[in-house]
C-alpha cells in the first residue's frame, strides 16, 4: 500500500502553478469553483489509490475546523 | 556611515572645438552595464567611448543582489574580488508567512567555486569600482555630463547629439549602445516601445543604518503581524546598512508615502526600535516588459534599457551584466572586422531568451506575492496554509526565485555520457584546477579544454589541459576517463566531445564566429 506523498515530488512547480491559474483565466467564480472541483475527482481517479485518497483528504481538513 | 558622493569632474571633450573622428563604439550610460561593457570591450583590445548625462553614481543602493555569475564577469573585468571583499556573502533565504518560517533555501550548497553564490553590495560601490577601472584603462574614454539629445542612424554609422555645460557636438559611431536604463531616453529618441505587463501594485524600498546583529540571509514575510495583510523583505548591506522593502497597495499615493514621518513609523514596526537612522528612499511599481528586438541596426540597447523585471529575484543587474557578457566579444569581433554584423543577432537572440526566463519567473513571483482577487488570491492563500502542514508546499512559496544563468538553446555537439550540469549552453562551471580556478584560466577567450587527453593546436583558440583533481572529474567528466570541452569567451560551454575530432572542434569555432 502506498503512503500519501508529501514531500516536493513534482518538478517545475512554479510551471504548474502559472498553468492552473491560467486555465482558470475569464472564468465567472462558480465556474472556477467547478473547475477545481471536476480536477480534484480528475486526479483522484487519475491517482486510484483508495488509503492514499483518504489521506490526501484528512491532510487538506486538517486546520479547517 | 553614509556613502560619500563625489562628484566626477566635467572635462570639455574634444568634439567641442573639432569634429572628431567616428569612433568604433559609443556607450550611452556610465552606469554598470554601461562601464562594464566598456572594460569588457578593452579585454578584447577595442577603445570605447561612454556618454553619460549625470556625473556621479547611483543615488541609492538601487541593485544590491550580485549572484555568482555577476561576479565572475565582474572578476573578468578586475573588480570581481573588491566587491566581494566589500560586500556581504550570503547564500541563505528564509521566507515566513505571519510570524512561522515555512521555507527556506541555500543557493550554494557545495564547495569548490571562486565566487560566492550571492553577495549584497549598494549599486553605488560597484559603479565606484568600476568607474575606477574604466579610468585607469587607456582604451575607455568617460565623459560625465554629456547628455546625449538625439540619435539617428544609416548603413554605414549611428550619430549621435550631445549637449554639455559648454556647448553641443555630434559623434559619429560604427555601434552605439544603449545602457542608459529602464527609462532609456535612446529607445524614446528612436520610438521603441516595451511590450509587457505593469503590475498594480506599489512597493516602498528604503535603506536603513542600524547597529543589528542578523544574520547575512534574506528574509522575507507575506503577512506579517509587523505589517498586515502585505509582504515585507529584510536584506543585509555593507555598512551596516539594511535593505527594507515594504509592499504597499495600488490605492497608496508615492509621494506621501516617500515622506520620512510615513516612512519611519512604518519601519519602527519592522525593526522593532527607532535607533536606526534613514538612508534612502524609493517607491515603485513593478513592471515585467521587453523590447521585442535588442538590436537595432547599428544601435543596440543592454541591461534595463532593453528589458525590466520587477524585482525580488534579483533578475536586473544580473540579467544587465549577462547581456555584456553576451555582447562584448561578439561586438569587438564584428568592429575588428573579424565577423559580419549578422553576429550581432545571436546576441540579439541569446539575451531575447534569457530576458524571457526572467519575465517569466518575476511575473510569476510578482503574482504570487500580490495576488489579484478571486483564484489567485485563493490559491497563493492555501499554498502558504499547505506549507504549514505538507513539506512539498513549502518549495511552492514563491518570494523570488533568484537570478541564475539561462542554459542556451541550439547549441553544439554533446555527448549524453557527460555530466549534465555542464551541457553545452551552460555557463563552464567553475572548479579549482591546479592553483588558480578555472574561471580565471578560462579569461575571455576562445578555449578548448582537453581532460585526460591530448588535443593539438587549433587555429582561434587556446587549449588548455589541466590535471584532473576531484571536482573536476566531478563536474566536466563523470563517469568517463576523456572529454573535450569547447568553450566561448563568454565560458558557456559550446560543444563537446568524449573524443578528439579537430575538425568538428574547427568547425564548431568558425561557425560560432558566423565565419563563411
Amino acid at each position: 500500500m502506498t503512503a500519501l506523498i508529501d514531500t516536493p515530488n513534482l518538478a517545475d512547480h512554479d510551471g504548474f502553478y502559472a498553468e492552473l491559474l491560467g486555465t482558470h483565466k475569464g472564468l465567472s467564480t462558480p465556474q472556477s469553483q467547478a473547475l477545481n472541483a471536476q480536477l480534484v475527482m480528475i486526479l483522484a481517479n487519475h491517482i486510484g489509490d483508495r488509503q492514499v485518497l483518504t489521506e490526501a483528504l484528512a491532510l487538506a481538513r486538517q486546520g479547517l475546523g | 556611515m553614509p556613502y560619500d558622493y563625489r562628484l566626477f569632474p566635467f572635462v570639455a571633450p574634444p568634439g567641442l572645438t573639432a569634429p572628431e573622428p567616428r569612433h568604433k563604439v559609443l556607450i550611452i550610460g556610465a552606469g554598470p552595464i554601461g562601464v562594464a561593457l566598456a572594460l569588457e570591450l578593452a579585454n578584447h583590445g577595442v577603445a570605447s567611448t561612454v556618454l553619460d548625462d549625470n556625473n556621479v553614481v547611483s543615488v541609492g543602493s538601487r541593485a544590491i543582489c550580485w549572484s555568482k555569475r555577476a561576479l565572475e564577469i565582474l572578476d573578468r573585468l578586475g573588480v570581481g574580488e573588491r566587491c566581494v571583499e566589500k560586500g556581504v556573502t550570503w547564500k541563505v533565504g528564509r521566507t515566513h508567512h505571519r510570524d512561522a518560517e515555512v521555507f527556506n533555501f541555500d543557493l550554494l550548497p557545495e564547495a569548490g567555486h571562486k565566487m560566492p553564490a550571492f553577495i549584497n553590495l549598494q549599486q553605488y560601490y560597484v559603479e565606484e569600482y568600476l568607474v575606477e577601472a574604466a579610468q585607469a584603462n587607456p582604451l575607455v574614454d568617460i565623459r560625465f555630463k554629456n547628455k546625449v539629445t538625439d540619435v539617428a542612424q544609416n548603413a554605414d554609422c549611428a550619430t549621435v547629439s550631445v549637449e554639455t555645460p559648454e556647448g553641443s557636438y555630434t559623434l559619429e559611431a560604427e555601434f552605439v549602445v544603449a545602457c542608459d536604463g529602464a527609462k532609456s531616453p535612446v529607445r524614446g529618441m528612436m520610438g521603441l516601445d516595451f511590450d509587457g505587463e505593469l503590475f498594480e501594485e506599489r512597493f516602498l524600498i528604503a535603506d536603513i543604518e542600524m547597529q543589528a546583529k542578523t544574520p547575512s540571509e534574506r528574509w522575507f514575510w507575506f503577512e506579517p503581524t509587523f505589517h498586515p495583510g502585505q509582504s515585507a523583505l529584510l536584506h543585509k548591506q555593507p555598512d551596516n546598512i539594511y535593505r527594507i522593502d515594504l509592499q504597499l497597495g495600488w490605492d497608496t499615493d508615492p509621494d506621501v508615502e516617500k515622506q520620512p514621518e510615513n516612512v519611519i513609523p512604518r519601519i519602527e514596526k519592522v525593526v522593532g526600535h527607532s535607533d536606526f537612522r534613514l538612508d534612502w528612499v524609493s517607491v515603485y511599481t513593478f513592471q515585467c516588459r521587453r523590447l521585442r528586438d535588442f538590436v537595432h541596426n547599428r544601435v543596440i540597447f543592454a541591461g534595463d534599457s532593453a528589458h525590466i523585471v520587477s524585482p525580488f529575484g534579483a533578475r536586473g543587474g544580473n540579467s544587465g551584466l549577462q547581456d555584456i557578457d553576451a555582447l562584448g566579444w561578439r561586438l569587438a569581433a564584428v568592429v575588428d572586422g573579424l565577423s559580419p554584423p549578422a553576429l550581432l543577432q545571436d546576441y540579439n537572440a541569446e539575451r531575447i531568451f534569457g530576458a524571457d526566463e526572467n519575465l517569466l519567473n518575476s511575473s510569476r513571483a510578482t503574482k504570487f506575492m500580490t495576488p489579484s482577487d478571486g483564484v489567485e488570491r485563493l490559491f497563493r492563500d492555501q499554498v502558504l496554509a499547505l506549507a504549514a502542514k505538507a513539506p512539498f508546499a513549502r518549495s511552492w512559496v514563491n518570494s523570488g526565485r533568484l537570478s541564475v544563468p539561462c542554459i542556451y538553446p541550439n547549441s553544439g555537439a554533446d555527448d549524453a555520457g557527460l555530466p549534465h550540469a555542464a551541457r553545452p549552453g551552460t555557463v563552464a562551471p567553475d572548479t579549482p584546477v591546479a592553483d588558480d580556478w578555472l574561471s580565471k584560466a578560462l579569461g575571455g577567450q576562445m578555449v578548448v579544454l582537453a581532460l585526460g587527453c591530448d588535443v593539438p593546436e587549433i587555429e582561434g583558440a587556446k587549449v588548455i589541459a589541466p590535471d584532473l583533481n576531484d571536482t573536476l572529474r566531478e563536474r566536466y567528466l563523470g563517469e568517463v576517463s576523456n572529454a573535450v570541452y569547447l568553450i566561448r569567451p563568454d565560458q558557456v560551454v559550446a560543444a563537446r566531445w568524449l573524443n578528439v575530432d579537430p575538425v568538428a572542434i574547427s568547425d564548431t569555432i568558425s561557425k560560432i564566429w558566423r565565419h563563411a
